[in-house]
């Protein structure tokens, strides 16, 4: 009678492991897909940077330094990119760098009316838009698995199993600092110099 | 019903799940009931007339039963692309304006924020905002929203609705609310073919081989029977609009809730259900039929706008001033967690 017992207690415990095993194993896929995402992603952003720049090379010859800034902080992104998801932290960084320098080019372009006007920047502007977005979703879809992987991994009795299931805690994709963050104070009346 | 929203993901799937096929295996009983009950009737009708008039082979169950199985099968198969194609829908492969352009974009990007494959993207060709989803499940989805949506809204508020649309499409509400209103659909063009049988040729109530009368007497079981037997097939679309009624509403307050997490922008949904509330007519390209899968009611009801026991039986969808609450009670709740001052 006791080994019946015995047995039955044996055999849901191997199935809870199993359990525990087969949510831990889909959820680190899970983060590895997601950040796979925000890499497409960058790419695309990567990509789409060079056309935006000649696009307003020959308009705004006046301001040189955030279009040095923006070529220099995306050659830099490129560069650390192939790093792969072991170096999360570098890879972040150089992209909120590129991230401050694109939205200091727009607000300057939003300075100058007769930019937007000529040809084919307001459709730019929207590529752009969308491309910063969605840099920003595939990050917020890769921090909230890597949060939820690293939640599981953190909860009894699941934590019990990490160990067999080689689950390591993900590393977040940062948010920049505050003063990144912050969209850059731009004067109004400023008229653009000749 | 009323925790469902506490519910993960999983849960909410496989509860949809569930529930289809649940639905769609009442449908098919349904149409046994009508078939063999039919059969039934008229075997006790004919119970005490000679043995060769009585009626033995119960055939026309037997044909109602492959009917209701391959009229929901149907259904489930071809659902989205009924849907559309009632809506009027155009899809949108090459985008041919900077509008379409957007709009592509940003269902691109609430797909990458929902973690689902890129939805096909319709819209339709109606000037009073709304929106809709349809599909089997996220690798087969369809969003649609109608011109006066792109017209009124802006980019953000365009993407909290499409956030709300995608939130449908994850957690497969968008499989249940297809099946059923393909379903809908299948018994009302039934309601309108029986109307023709019982009303237009003034023929004897019921029984499936019209044929011979006034064979055996009509005991007081086969008249209840019969009386219920007439009843179900009057009531069936009223049943069915009743379910799609069920079904739908607590639903709405859900996808609102994954739209802001999508978008983290509860706000800007906010703004764009206040502007599809304010331009209040009524969605002329949406049928009733498909009614519950809009994001809010194109029939522009008035009973739309309270809650209570009567709006808890009709209406499909929840009171618009409420979601627009809640979804303001996230955005402000968030403001103040970042250090902001709510304006």
């Amino acid at each position: 009678m006791s080994s019946w017992i015995l047995l039955i207690l044996l055999v849901v415990v191997a199935l809870w492991v199993i359990g525990a095993y087969n949510s831990l194993v889909s959820l680190k896929n899970q983060t590895l897909n997601a950040f796979k995402q925000i890499d497409v992603q960058l790419k695309r952003r990567h990509d789409l940077i060079p056309n935006l720049v000649n696009a307003v090379r020959g308009a705004m010859s006046f301001e040189k330094d955030t279009l040095e800034a923006v070529i220099q902080a995306r050659n830099q992104a490129v560069k650390v990119n192939a790093a792969g998801p072991d170096g999360v932290k570098q890879i972040s960084q150089a992209e909120n760098a590129l991230s401050g320098a694109l939205s200091r080019l727009m607000v300057v372009v939003e300075q100058y009316p007769q930019l937007k006007a000529t040809g084919n920047i307001g459709q730019l502007q929207e590529e752009l838009t969308s491309t910063e977005n969605k840099v920003a979703f595939a990050r917020q879809l890769y921090n909230d698995t890597a949060t939820q992987y690293n939640t599981k991994q953190q909860q009894f009795p699941t934590s019990l199993v990490v160990g067999l299931a080689k689950a390591q805690p993900a590393d977040l994709w940062e948010i920049e600092d505050k003063a990144e963050r912050d969209v850059p104070q731009v004067d109004l009346s400023l008229k653009p110099k000749t | 019903m009323s925790d469902e929203t506490s519910l993960t993901l999983f849960q909410q799937q496989e509860l949809n799940r569930r529930r289809t096929t649940w639905l769609l295996a009442a449908f098919v009983l349904f149409f046994a009931w009508l078939g063999f009950g039919g059969d039934y009737i008229y075997a006790l009708y004919t119970a005490h007339a000679p043995p060769a008039a009585q009626h033995h082979v119960w055939w026309f169950g037997v044909v109602m039963l492959a009917v209701g199985a391959l009229l929901a099968r149907y259904a489930y198969q071809t659902g989205p692309e009924k849907v559309l194609w009632a809506t009027d829908a155009q899809e949108v492969i090459d985008p041919v304006d900077d509008q379409q352009r957007q709009l592509v974009n940003v269902v691109e990007e609430m797909a990458i924020a929902a973690g689902v494959p890129r939805p096909r993207i319709w819209i339709v060709p109606d000037n009073d905002p709304n929106a809709f989803a349809t599909g089997t499940d996220p690798r087969h989805a369809h969003v649609a929203v109608t011109q006066g949506l792109l017209d009124l809204c802006t980019r953000d508020e365009l993407q909290g609705v499409i956030g709300h649309e995608l939130g449908h499409v994850k957690n497969l509400d968008v499989r249940l609310m297809t099946t059923l209103a393909a379903l809908v659909g299948a018994i009302v063009l039934m309601r309108d073919g029986t109307n023709r049988i019982f009303w237009g040729r003034g023929g004897g109530g019921g029984g499936g081989s019209g044929g011979s009368r006034r064979k055996g007497d009509l005991g007081p079981l086969v008249l209840v029977l019969l009386v219920v037997w007439v009843l179900s097939w009057i009531l069936a679309p009223i049943i069915t609009q009743l379910l799609a009624v069920a079904v739908s509403r607590k639903r709405e307050y859900l996808a609102d809730a994954m739209g802001a997490q999508f978008t983290r922008n509860p706000l800007a949904l906010a703004s764009a259900l206040q502007k599809i509330e304010a331009a209040d007519m009524p969605t002329t390209h949406i049928k009733s039929g498909a009614a519950h899968m809009c994001i809010a009611d194109p029939l522009g009801r008035r009973l739309t706008a309270h809650e209570g026991r009567l709006a808890d039986v009709l209406a499909t969808h929840p009171p618009m001033a409420k979601r627009i609450a809640i979804l303001k009670g996230m955005g402000y709740a968030q403001i103040k967690k970042e250090g902001g001052v709510v304006s």
